[in-house]
């Protein structure tokens, strides 16, 4: 019969059509924003700061070793170290900026840390009403709490915290050995 | 793919050699031609498709040699080597089934390059060798229609050369990087 | 001259051409079937192709000599963009010339991890295309979204693994980043189980209509020797029955552990290259079913300096890209950036023959055939 591929081709736009009515495979979108948002857990964006406890200066990890300054292909990280008042060095970044205009989340910068304190944040909706300084990422709007960080990676979070966890340990047995060898070649009074 | 054996074309053609890295030919430019059409033909060979050719830049550098001055004392003696411009080649063989067969060309210096071109014999260089003149500035002679491929028509430079500076009219960047030219 | 290219010399400027007189029109770089900027300047005698020039540059973004500021391992996510819809395998064509630049060994779950991810990647880019080339011929829409809804189940298995739908950024000199669960790898025996359902269903739906068929048989035929001498390589030589698949002349990665077929086309026309393409999709699923089956346990990546300096020397490496030949060509000098970084864009080589294609043919079989060439202006243009 003349027309036959045609008419087997709409049974299936029928198939299809009819069918996203009855089962829920055959139904593939969702209403955002009202329906719900689809960020996955690994789902990766631009890149964020982790600050353990309360305070969000006190408690960042970051020691400013601008590695991932140096790391960063198209090179949209700006690091200056903090400085107290005597001008000696604090482990701890005075300016860091990302241009999140610039950032074109490679996850390079994660990788290379060897602190634990960059990651990468999930959030897609950044958008801003003027042209430079809504994406201009300073200090402040990247720090986030280390609960933030679980809520929103709780796998690479719980990893990240036992490495942390299992270094501090080490650090303390490398303590006490000194300790005990030191306490053990002095001599006896 | 295996890769081809060079001795039968070595013996063919004296006049080429291997190049540093020691798996590639260097043929003088005059020679290219007939040994293409050798290639194409011969049955050792049978080269029928050409499938990457590049552009390759040397500046002109200055190295120092250990020679001996009109005493007989050992001095560093400064030698200028002249810079040139490179084109590879990669041939391969579906007949046969072996690859690649490297060979590439070298320009006398970089001013005026004129280099013969592949084209009348192979059709994938109609793009390449288009290409190659709008980035490095070579100029192949035979080729049917060699204009700017990329770049605009009226564009002047030839970007991928290692002395090119690129013009520094970008916009306001608020982050200095390095590819902007420092400017923040 | 030699005639097997069947070229013409181009320095006649027609605009009257026997008493008649031409229409020329650019279908400029903003249309919506050009699948990206991309210019054609035709000259049209009624609804009949007289010439055809094509202009492209307009996503030139230098890449090529970016690379030459970067270290190896900073070029890495550049060339995800370059083919910007299979970005997975254009990392892996750029590891494998980096590792045998330095000599660096892959683990093998590392290389079982690669085929899979290169096989789904191969999956997303004849969905894509197939999608594409039937909205191109009029079916607007709803062809297109049953392929893009299949895609989207790859792009989530993408996401799962390395972070990103797109711009994978996943593989690593001397094997990937980071490994793949257990409960991934069930994931996808799920997907590759219920894929040729998909496949049978949209067969049935287009691959015995009429519309289709008289639209694309003998459209744009190409001739095996042509297509030879003018390099092209990929699903259009196959579909002109060479038979010249890398995956098996090459034997790169561990291909040479699976067994699979290479399907080859009869006339060289447009829908013999559509055609292939299904057909290359079932023998991708053959392959999948093998790797997921045997994949062993392992390490995922092999120890490599953090800032890799190779010694001086050269190396071009290759792999089957779903369009095509993908070649790098790196040439290093000792230091941390390379010398040079070449791409070999199978999509510009494929491109050469747009024009004796289309000359002879009605302006909407132009559209048809291009989309059947396959082509992505990230690779053009680099």
């Amino acid at each position: 019969m003349n027309g036959q591929g045609i008419l087997k081709g709409m049974l299936v736009t029928a198939k299809n059509f009819f069918g996203s009515y009855v089962s829920r495979e055959r139904l593939t979108t969702v209403s955002y924003p009202e329906g719900g948002n689809t960020i996955k857990e690994q789902s990766r964006n631009i890149p964020f700061l982790v600050f353990d406890g309360e305070d969000p200066v006190a408690g960042m990890r970051c020691t400013a070793c601008q590695k991932c300054e140096k790391a960063c292909p198209p090179q949209c990280i700006f690091i200056e170290k903090d400085k107290d008042e005597r001008g000696k060095a604090l482990q701890r970044p005075k300016v860091f900026d990302i241009d999140a205009s610039v950032c074109m989340g490679c996850q390079i910068c994660v990788e290379v840390c060897p602190f634990e304190s960059i990651w990468m944040d999930s959030n897609f909706e950044l958008s801003t009403f003027n042209r430079f300084e809504g994406l201009q990422f300073n200090r402040e709007k990247l720090l986030k709490s280390n609960t933030y960080f679980h809520k929103i990676h709780p796998q690479q979070a719980q990893a990240s915290d036992d490495r942390l966890a299992e270094k501090e340990r080490k650090r303390l047995e490398r303590e006490a050995a000194r300790r005990a060898e030191k306490s053990a070649s002095e001599p006896q009074v | 793919m295996k890769p081809f054996d060079i001795q039968p074309l070595t013996q063919r053609f004296p006049f080429v050699h291997a190049d540093a890295f020691g798996n590639a030919l260097i043929v003088p430019a005059k020679n290219l031609v007939s040994i293409v059409e050798w290639i194409q033909a011969s049955r050792l060979y049978l080269c029928d498709t050409l499938s990457n050719v590049t552009g390759v830049d040397f500046l002109p550098k200055v190295i120092e040699e250990e020679g001996k001055d009109s005493e007989g004392n050992s001095v560093k003696i400064k030698k200028n080597i002249p810079g040139y411009i490179e084109v590879v080649y990669h041939f391969y063989s579906i007949e046969l089934k072996r690859g690649p067969l490297t060979i590439k060309v070298r320009s006398n210096g970089r001013d005026n390059v004129r280099l013969p071109s592949l084209m009348p014999h192979y059709r994938s260089a109609e793009f390449q060798e288009r290409e190659i003149f709008d980035l490095y500035g070579v100029y192949f002679e035979g080729h049917y229609d060699l204009r700017r491929l990329l770049m605009w028509e009226s564009f002047e430079d030839f970007p991928m050369r290692k002395d090119y500076v690129p013009p520094n009219d970008n916009e306001y960047e608020p982050i200095a990087s390095r590819h902007s030219g420092g400017d923040a | 001259m030699n005639t097997s290219t069947g070229y013409a010399p181009r320095n006649y400027k027609i605009v009257k051409h026997k008493d008649k007189t031409l229409l020329e029109v650019a279908m400029g770089p903003h249309h919506p079937s050009t699948h990206g900027v991309f210019r054609m300047d035709v000259k049209l005698d009624g609804e009949t192709i007289i010439d055809l020039i094509p202009y492209f540059g307009y996503l030139h973004r230098n890449h090529e000599k970016l690379a030459e500021d970067m270290t190896y391992f900073s070029t890495m996510p550049y060339t995800d963009r370059l083919d910007y819809l299979c970005s997975m395998t254009n990392n892996w064509a750029y590891a494998l010339t980096v590792e045998k630049l330095a000599n660096i060994s892959v683990p093998e779950r590392a290389e079982y991890i690669r085929v899979i991810i290169g096989e789904l990647t191969r999956l997303v880019n004849h969905m894509l295309l197939v999608g594409f080339y039937i909205n191109d011929l009029g079916a607007i829409g709803t062809p297109l979204l049953y392929a893009l809804r299949e895609r989207e189940k790859i792009l989530d298995l993408f996401e799962w693994a390395s972070g990103a739908r797109m711009m994978c950024n996943y593989l690593r000199f001397g094997g990937i980043r980071e490994d793949v669960s257990d409960e991934w790898l069930a994931s996808c025996n799920k997907l590759v189980d219920a894929f040729p359902y998909f496949l049978d269903e949209y067969d049935q739906l287009l691959t015995g209509n009429e519309i289709v068929i008289s639209r694309s048989q003998g459209v744009g035929v190409l001739s095996k020797e042509l297509a030879i001498n003018a390099g092209i390589t990929g699903p259009m030589l196959r579909a002109s029955g060479v038979n010249y698949d890398l995956r098996k002349t090459d034997s790169y990665s561990i291909y040479d552990r699976f067994n699979f077929r290479v399907p080859l086309g009869q006339f060289g026309d447009c829908y013999d290259r559509f055609m292939l393409r299904l057909l290359e999709m079932r023998e991708s699923i053959t392959i999948l079913k093998q790797a997921l089956r045997d994949i062993p346990k392992g390490e995922i990546q092999s120890k490599v300096p953090p800032v890799l300096k190779p010694k001086p020397g050269e190396a071009y490496g290759r792999i089957e890209s779903p369009k095509g030949e993908l070649g790098f060509y790196l040439v290093s000098d000792g230091s941390v950036n390379p010398y040079r970084y070449r791409v070999r864009p199978p999509s510009l080589i494929n491109l050469t023959l747009l024009r004796d294609l289309c000359i002879g043919h009605k302006l909407a079989d132009t559209i048809i055939i291009f989309g059947s060439i396959d082509i992505v202006l990230g690779e053009v243009d680099r």
